[in-house]
């Protein structure tokens, strides 16, 4: 079992990092470490799946000659999944970066806990 | 053990010290810049695991265009602060005129 | 049947009216019982001991919060450490798994006509998830205008979108006008080249993209104003996302009646070969391209173009 752990350290850094990335999301208070936070966990999870597309010694998915043999490169498919997620990873950041710019339009602070007392207050004036 | 995977572990342990160094800065443009690092490393452990497209992408979008929407965002709210009171209430006539003609 | 249930609801609600009148009225003894409310609770808040118990159970919650936020942190990574311990060893191919990649691998050149296999995957056997891709950016920029549009006619924002201006830099100026032209050609190289080497539509348009926030960082917005006015933005989009899908609607009808495929697939390893990929790498680009200028444009001063 141990092993087996070692043998696939590159998964296991791919989920030490997520971790970290869950970590940075949970404990920091600022908006923007906490979106940094989520891009590290982005990265760690494509990390993790492209790990399980790699076949040791053999080539990228590129292929030069007519009578093609599956057994000479690695496989594409996690490639392309990793792919899709990259761009859409981008376009959330972004609209979150914006919706954090507007928070702090709003409230003049990225902090967290005080953005939450601030609308804590305005719902009781509310009322 | 081969250099290549010698030199993949490196970057592994980089990447976790990247990672791990986001939360340690006291002020956030070192924290966008590790990021940077971090995307940067991504790419080329994506290139050393035969996946050319994803280093290609990554090199592209996560160091390049991520990290730029972090330090407009900086940049944008910088901005805001350096706005003085008199200002704000220009801002707001001028959004308010907006909002009546449109 | 209708009747019935509809006579029990009214039963059922008779004895509400007085709950379900939309209309809010000022209600004499709400408002003092509120006020009273209000002032029990300064009155209970100015309590120092009250102070102390409110602060204690703050203090607690936020010790509860670390302590579950430590513990499902560890349990997941733990769970997830464990499970990549019974995976099946790293760089060795797994039969099981790679049953779709090497029919792939084996019939994709001759199907699909690219060289390069994950281009040939993500424009023509999933085509369609690509498509949804380049929605979900277009919906993203969408989301951030709509987030982030400043007027054009704010006076406080031009004058510090002059303070901030960094074309008046000659060093920059000099140097971004000298690379633009390479990072332009580079991209539109990875993009035409797509299908044959590693690049495509996704980073060769995010190439393309940051060649023009360089331009435009370097030489000022009254440049890439005049190529990326907001219509000519939308149209690009519109035209791009409109091609991609009457193209991929028209493949996926003749494929479903079993007709017969009028695109040529080329000689494999030219450029002009691969069917549609080329086109469709073609119109992902613009998109991302177009979808990039447009974030820089938006976070950097609050609009596109002119508008």
């Amino acid at each position: 079992m141990l092993d087996t752990l070692l043998s696939n350290y590159q998964e296991a850094v791919a989920m030490i990092l997520f971790v970290i990335g869950f970590a940075t999301l949970l404990f920091q208070r600022n908006l923007i470490r906490k979106l940094i936070g989520m891009n590290i966990m982005d990265a760690g999870l494509f990390l993790f799946l492209t790990s399980l597309g790699y076949i040791n010694g053999r080539k990228p998915p590129i292929i030069e000659v007519q009578e093609a043999v599956a057994d000479t490169y690695i496989n594409p498919v996690p490639s392309g999944l990793v792919l899709t997620g990259i761009v859409v990873s981008v376009s959330v950041t972004a609209v979150m970066l914006s919706l954090s710019i507007r928070l702090y339009k709003r409230y003049h602070t990225l902090d967290m806990d005080e953005i939450y007392a601030m609308t804590l207050k305005e719902r009781e004036e509310q009322d | 053990m081969s250099i290549s995977e010698i030199f993949k572990i490196i970057l592994l342990i980089l990447l976790v010290v990247c990672a791990i160094a986001v939360n340690l800065t006291k002020r956030l443009l070192p924290a966008i810049i590790i990021f940077m690092a971090y995307s940067t490393i991504m790419a080329v452990v994506w290139a050393l695991m035969e996946s050319p497209d994803l280093a290609i992408t990554e090199a592209a979008v996560g160091a390049g265009i991520t990290s730029i929407l972090f330090f407009l965002t900086l940049r944008r709210l910088s901005r805001m602060e350096l706005t003085d009171p008199a200002d704000e209430e220009a801002v707001r006539q001028a959004d308010e005129v907006e909002e009546t003609d449109s | 049947m209708r009747e019935s249930v509809r006579s029990w609801f009214r039963e059922e609600l008779s004895g509400m009216e007085e709950f379900l009148d939309t209309e809010e009225k000022p209600d004499a003894s709400r408002v003092e019982r509120k006020s009273a409310v209000r002032r029990w609770e300064e009155q209970l808040l100015s309590n120092p001991q009250m102070q102390r118990e409110i602060q204690r159970r703050q203090q607690r919650y936020h010790t509860i919060y670390r302590l579950v936020a430590v513990l499902s942190c560890v349990l997941f990574g733990l769970v997830m450490l464990y499970m990549i311990a019974h995976m099946p060893h790293y760089g060795f191919a797994n039969p099981r798994a790679d049953e779709v990649a090497s029919r792939y691998l084996e019939e994709g050149l001759k199907e699909t006509g690219a060289v390069n296999i994950v281009a040939g995957m993500i424009l023509d056997y999933r085509a369609f998830d690509t498509l949804g891709e380049s929605f979900v950016l277009f919906t993203g920029l969408v989301c951030s205008l709509i987030l982030l549009r400043v007027g054009a006619r704010n006076p406080a924002t031009l004058k510090h979108d002059q303070y901030f201006d960094t074309s008046s830099d000659a060093i920059l100026h000099k140097i971004g006008v000298l690379v633009f032209p390479a990072i332009i050609v580079f991209g539109i190289y990875v993009i035409f080249n797509g299908h044959l080497s590693p690049g495509g539509g996704f980073s060769g348009g995010t190439i393309l993209g940051s060649a023009m926030i360089i331009l435009s960082a370097s030489a000022g917005f009254g440049t890439t104003d005049r190529i990326f006015t907001y219509k000519r933005l939308n149209l690009m989009t519109f035209a791009a996302l409109g091609f991609y899908s009457l193209a991929k609607g028209f493949v996926f009808f003749i494929g479903a009646n079993g007709m017969h495929n009028p695109i040529p697939k080329g000689v494999p390893g030219a450029l002009l070969s691969g069917g549609l990929i080329l086109p469709l790498n073609i119109a992902v680009g613009l998109v991302v391209a177009c979808t990039m200028y447009g974030f820089y444009s938006l976070f950097e001063r609050g609009r596109i173009g002119h508008a």
